[in-house]
């Protein structure tokens, strides 16, 4: 099926989303987590669980497969295809009888393939090819309701790891370098060691606003950590706690110094799912429906030049704030819950301040994280723990703003009035910000 | 330090020339002067092609810098730990290179000094542009 790209809200100036608290999430479900696929469990494949995941968000919004008219697989690979061996199953290694018979249903998950393998889809007649990952996909369920073109849109999205170390194969194991990869890659200039090109900006920012790096970003992986052992499916919570303390962070192994493990996500091989539905349909659901207030998608690069500065990125981050808070209506005052995407440590404390959360400005996060950010106190910051503190799922920033929002995050539950949140998997200046509310309007 | 090798293509070609002549290069937009590197098919401020190289002179300053301790990159993991700094470009401080600091210890790269242009040679023979404090 052709996908209308139409429904991106990828502008500057684009005012309120005219669907806004029109459209609700109603259900959702994560597999479980998973460091590596071991090669050998078929009931653990990416296939299986992403089946898994969608039976789960079925069961929380009171739904039937049958019920689904949307399905949204995203088929991306996570880990970069082409990058190794932790990214794809063959060539090197031979694949198995049908329905394992390529990466569909291994390492990346289609539309096509999961409907052969989960019989029970049928009411499916919206299933677009073009699905992106979750920081767009779940704009893109969004308006699919709100256009029309499916009432009960289940969006499904992939994490995968196989044996390997992750993202050094491919174009990044050979002796030259191509394409855009010739201005950086010979310096040693890489898009992960540099964190997305966010290590240095973070840096130029201490050096300006005073303060070591440990100090600034420490408190805050910490406090993930620390929320992520209170999320029941989470990585850590499933497979052992990190332990993470304030003199292993410190002395933790260097990746790019500053910067270490602990500041960079942890892969792991897991599905997430949502259902998203009208906000009418969702009253009769089972869950409290929480409602999408505002969505952007588009890119706003990486600078002019080899390498964004501090100023080019603060200027960009500024930009995306303003759409996120221009198309939902409201301010920053307004938010009460703040998961911005943390898959490398230095997105925290630029995002922080961009959207002002709690009025912290330009210069402020260090004070801000050295104060009391955890769930029970009054500026809960990042209360799903995120990528860092639950595994590279990228699923955690919503699902929290969901619980927390219906009131259902357990031990995570924040002390303060949840009636609105932010949550994204927005790397660098990708302006990819959900907003959402447990009231329509 | 066996950088990897920079696979020139028919936009970068001049650039990759020019190296091997110990010259650095930026592209000039002939409409609105703006300079800009790395280069593209079109300016980035203006949007017209008609873009032509222009000379530096090759003089800049540190503006911050990194050092890698675990690149996935597996050719450069040898050299480890390699300081990996940004030079603005003195002509246009929007303009940005990569650079190892030849001369420079690992963690200890003056951040702000001046530096100039020089070029190193890779394995391949070929030239490439590095940055080093000036003298």
């Amino acid at each position: 099926m052709t996908t209308d790209m139409n429904w991106r809200r990828d502008q500057d100036g684009l005012g309120v989303w005219p669907h806004r608290g029109k459209v609700a999430i109603v259900g959702w479900g994560m597999s479980p987590v998973d460091r590596r696929w071991d090669g050998v469990s078929m009931d653990k494949t990416l296939g299986a669980y992403s089946k898994l995941a969608a039976e789960r968000a079925l069961e929380d919004a009171g739904l039937k497969p049958s019920d689904i008219d949307g399905l949204l697989m995203c088929p991306n690979n996570m880990a970069g295809a082409g990058s190794g061996s932790s990214a794809s199953w063959g060539p090197a290694r031979p694949y198995f009888d049908a329905p394992y018979d390529s990466e569909d249903g291994l390492t990346i998950v289609t539309n096509n393939w999961l409907r052969k393998y989960w019989t029970d889809l049928t009411g499916v007649q919206y299933a677009p090819d073009q699905i992106p990952d979750i920081g767009e996909g779940l704009g893109m369920a969004a308006e699919a309701v709100a256009q029309g073109k499916c009432d009960y849109a289940l969006y499904i999205y992939t994490a995968n790891n196989l044996e390997g170390r992750y993202r050094r194969g491919g174009a990044s194991a050979q002796d030259h370098a191509a394409g855009p990869s010739q201005w950086n890659f010979p310096w040693g200039g890489n898009v992960i060691d540099l964190q997305l090109w966010t290590t240095v900006p973070l840096r130029q920012y201490l050096r300006k606003y005073g303060g070591e790096w440990d100090d600034l970003i420490g408190p805050m992986i910490l406090n993930e950590h620390r929320n992520g052992m209170m999320t029941s499916w989470g990585y850590y919570t499933q497979n052992g706690a990190s332990g993470l303390t304030v003199e292993e962070y410190a002395d933790a192994r260097p990746i790019t110094w500053p910067a270490k493990i602990w500041d960079y996500d942890r892969p792991v091989n897991a599905a997430g799912a949502f259902i998203i539905t009208s906000a009418e349909r969702a009253r009769d659901l089972r869950q409290k429906p929480v409602y999408i207030m505002n969505h952007n998608e588009g890119f706003l690069g990486m600078g002019r030049s080899s390498h964004i500065t501090m100023d080019e990125y603060e200027a960009g981050m500024a930009r995306i704030a303003k759409r996120s808070y221009d198309g939902s209506g409201l301010k920053p005052a307004d938010i009460d819950i703040f998961n911005p995407y943390d898959g490398f440590s230095p997105f925290l404390p630029f995002s922080l301040e961009a959207f002002q959360w709690q009025g912290v400005g330009k210069g402020d996060a260090m004070a801000f994280v050295n104060g009391d950010i955890s769930v029970e106190g009054p500026h809960p910051l990042h209360s799903g723990g995120g990528n860092l503190g639950n595994g590279r799922t990228r699923t955690a920033m919503y699902i929290d703003g969901i619980e927390q929002l219906r009131g259902t995050a357990g031990k995570r539950q924040v002390n303060v009035k949840a009636e609105t949140a932010i949550c994204a998997y927005a790397p660098a200046l990708s302006s990819s910000y959900l907003v959402l509310s447990n009231q329509p309007s | 330090m066996p950088k990897l090798i920079p696979v020139p293509d028919e936009l970068s070609q001049p650039f990759w020339d020019a190296v091997q002549q110990r010259k650095l290069l930026v592209q000039r937009c002939t409409a609105c002067s703006t300079l800009q590197y790395p280069p593209k098919a079109a300016c980035q401020e203006c949007n017209a092609t008609t873009l032509e190289w222009h000379e530096t002179d090759g003089k800049g300053h540190v503006l911050e810098f990194v050092v890698l301790q675990d690149t996935h990159l597996p050719f450069r993991g040898p050299d480890q730990p390699i300081n990996l700094a940004i030079v603005t470009l003195d002509e246009d401080p929007r303009i940005n290179f990569f650079s190892n600091m030849p001369g420079e210890e690992p963690f200890k790269v003056p951040v702000g000094v001046a530096v100039e242009v020089m070029f190193e040679e890779l394995t391949d023979g070929s030239l490439i542009h590095e940055w080093r404090r000036a003298q």
